[in-house]
């Protein structure tokens, strides 16, 4: 605000021979938005949040090498399992105890230690490790997707709301077509023929992403759109045409930049919902299948075992925790910016 | 005549020569996109503009006036007539053929704040016009547009900020600024204006004045605002319901209006002295649909002198002498 006024008293002053002040500073529309993202609080603790899970689930694995992500901790685990029978002969009570040793390979259930973090799960793979591992395969998928929706949204939407007629028409009819179709039990069939085509397990989940791109971009594409419809009938676009630009000069110059603050925004909260999306995937068995760790193949361990569920906390709220914080943090960045990006607001 | 204008051969002199130019809006469609109904928003329009002029075109809102000046650019497609720029039928250009023609006429629009884009500097907004004309040499642009900035009004150090940080009239100096980067010869100024205070309105009028000497400009100066019409206008004509209705110099329409529409709008420019009696003609009703006109001379449902026959047959538009012309069936009784 403060800026805004000076540069207003300047222009006041303009014919009377005041040399430019330097101390005006210039503030670029992107500047702007920039200071007033950083002055919400909220938009900081989610820009943190989601650097935070990048350094985790990047960098944590270059730096915390001790395991690997399907490497099982084979160190052994005796199990003790303790019978006790008590008989009564003559008033006397004997009680008869009973300790049988098992010796298992594995090292499952480990609790937390200083050799495994957040101790180890029904297989025995390190916890804290998959996390990281998880948080790689949830961000990446995440992102590419999101990428993928908008790449095909601005495109669509653009050339659907910029020349209009009968290719708007047949755009948007087939964005309603995809907003009727039923995302997960389509999700199952495709599922179902994945594993039948044998598919590895790792890539399975790059395929289920590029299908949600394929029901999802309707929503970026009539964001877009409409946008260009409105910013097209804009006198300076009509100026531009009186210019004599060419049309692509008119889109990816004067509309296309107009158009980014809103699609800015529609991306970093739809990274929230396709990490969610991904997560409900890995739960339901659909997304990346074990030995891969992905959060939600991880929470879904309690599937396999009540027990587990009860007294082995540490093995599924920690990735339930980082999907609570991927979404959040997301979602704190996308209101900042929608909020940051706001002509109105001048604060 | 009408009629006989169109057999005519083209005034080579003539920067700019509207014949019987026609504009109208689809309003419903058939299912097919056969046009049922339609809004005339510019019907059988012509005039002739030299080089060096200044044509005023006055009307109340709604008469085609921006209409007018927008299917001379061709940024609307026009429904008949025909445009002449410089000597050349420019009515069936495509918009390929067009984009050398559009740096010969520029437009200047009535809201500066809505007409220059909101995410480019002064500099960026200046310079991309002469870049893709290529008006000077690469290495020239920004001493040229800081050239241009000056003549405008408009300081150097302008050229690193953003239009959000102007006033309404340093905004409309950057759009006159961006209308002449182009150089051209033909200015369609729409309403450069109405949105102004009226201090600033008189720098950007004299602006105008002072920019039309310097690059030898032509203006379609479009404005309901009677006194600044009057100020910097050659020629005036006077717009009723999408049809001109009178047209001549300033000198004829101001010492004598033909048309009783003219008549009572003058009638309405008001007098800087309180003790003058105003002889207003008040017209009664408002302005009809463009979309269902009446019959006959449009302005007979609100004429004080209207006659049986203005509702029946449409006048001739008319030459009164000195390329004074008009449209009314009073003055072919006379």
């Amino acid at each position: 605000m403060e800026e805004i006024t000076k540069n207003e008293v300047v222009e006041e002053t303009q014919d009377s021979e005041v040399p430019h002040d330097k101390t005006v500073r210039l503030m670029s529309p992107t500047r702007m938005v920039v200071r007033r993202f950083f002055r919400s609080k909220l938009s900081i603790v989610g820009l943190i949040m989601v650097v935070g899970l990048f350094v985790f689930s990047f960098l944590g694995p270059l730096v915390y090498t001790e395991w690997g992500e399907i490497e099982l901790d084979e160190s052994g685990k005796t199990e003790y399992s303790i019978s006790e029978t008590t008989y009564t002969v003559d008033g006397v009570e004997y009680t008869i105890r009973q300790t049988t040793e098992k010796s298992l390979k594995d090292n499952f259930l480990a609790p937390p230690s200083s050799e495994h973090i957040l101790g180890t799960d029904n297989e025995g793979y390190d916890i804290f490790v998959r996390l990281m591992y998880g948080g790689r395969i949830s961000l990446i998928v995440s992102f590419i997707a999101v990428f993928l929706i908008t790449i095909l949204g601005v495109i669509l939407g653009g050339i659907s709301g910029y020349f209009g007629g009968a290719i708007d028409n047949i755009i948007m009819r087939l964005c309603d077509i995809l907003i009727c179709l039923p995302g997960i039990p389509i999700l199952l069939i495709i599922s179902t023929i994945l594993d039948a085509s044998g598919i590895d397990a790792k890539y399975r989940i790059y395929l289920l992403m590029i299908y949600l791109t394929f029901i999802s971009w309707p929503g970026t594409a009539r964001l877009v759109r409409g946008q260009i419809l409105s910013l097209r009938e804009q006198e300076y676009m009509v100026a531009a045409e009186a210019m004599g630009f060419s049309t692509s000069r008119k889109i990816f110059k004067h509309l296309v930049p107009n158009v980014m603050p809103q699609l800015i925004v529609q991306m970093s909260l739809s990274l929230g919902s396709m990490i969610l999306y991904e997560a409900t995937l890995s739960y339901l068995n659909l997304g990346v299948k074990a030995p891969y760790a992905a959060w939600g193949t991880m929470i879904n361990i309690i599937s396999t075992n009540q027990n587990i569920l009860q007294n082995h906390l540490n093995v599924w709220v920690p990735a339930g925790i980082c999907i609570v914080i991927a979404v959040l943090g997301f979602n704190f960045i996308g209101d900042g910016l929608r909020d940051a990006l706001d002509p109105k607001a001048r604060r | 005549m009408a009629d006989e204008k169109l057999t005519q051969q083209v005034d080579q002199e003539a920067i700019l020569e509207v014949r019987n130019l026609r504009k109208c809006f689809p309003i419903k469609k058939t299912m097919t996109g056969k046009v049922t109904q339609e809004l005339i928003a510019v019907d059988n329009v012509s005039f002739k503009l030299m080089p060096g002029e200044t044509l005023g075109i006055v009307g109340e809102s709604g008469c085609g006036k921006t209409t007018l000046g927008r299917t001379i650019l061709k940024l609307h497609e026009s429904n008949g007539g025909q445009i002449f720029f410089d000597g050349q039928d420019i009515t069936n250009l495509k918009s390929s053929q067009m984009r050398e023609i559009r740096k010969k006429m520029q437009i200047i629009f009535q809201d500066p704040y809505s007409s220059l884009p909101p995410r480019s500097t002064v500099g960026g907004i200046l310079s991309e016009p002469v870049e893709v004309h290529k008006i000077v040499p690469k290495s020239e642009i920004k001493d040229y547009v800081l050239d241009l900035m000056d003549k405008c009004g408009l300081r150097d150090y302008y050229y690193e900020r953003y239009p959000h940080e102007f006033s309404g009239g340093q905004r409309q100096r950057i759009c006159i600024a961006r209308a002449l980067s182009v150089n051209p010869k033909l200015v369609i100024c729409d309403e450069p204006v109405s949105a102004l205070d009226v201090s600033i309105q008189a720098q950007i009028i004299n602006l105008l004045k002072k920019l039309q000497q310097e690059m030898n400009l032509t203006y379609l100066f479009i404005s309901h605002d009677l006194s600044v019409v009057k100020f910097i206008s050659d020629k005036i004509g006077v717009m009723y319901l999408g049809s001109m209705v009178e047209f001549g110099t300033k000198e004829d329409i101001f010492a004598n209006p033909l048309h009783p529409y003219t008549q009572a709008l003058f009638s309405a420019i008001p007098q800087p002295d309180p003790d003058l009696k105003m002889n207003r003609i008040i017209l009664k009703g408002d302005i009809p649909s463009p979309a269902n006109p009446p019959k006959g001379c449009r302005f007979h449902t609100r004429c004080p002198k209207a006659m049986d026959i203005c509702s029946e047959i449409t006048p001739e538009y008319r030459d009164f002498g000195n390329g004074h012309c008009a449209a009314c069936h009073l003055l072919n009784e006379e």
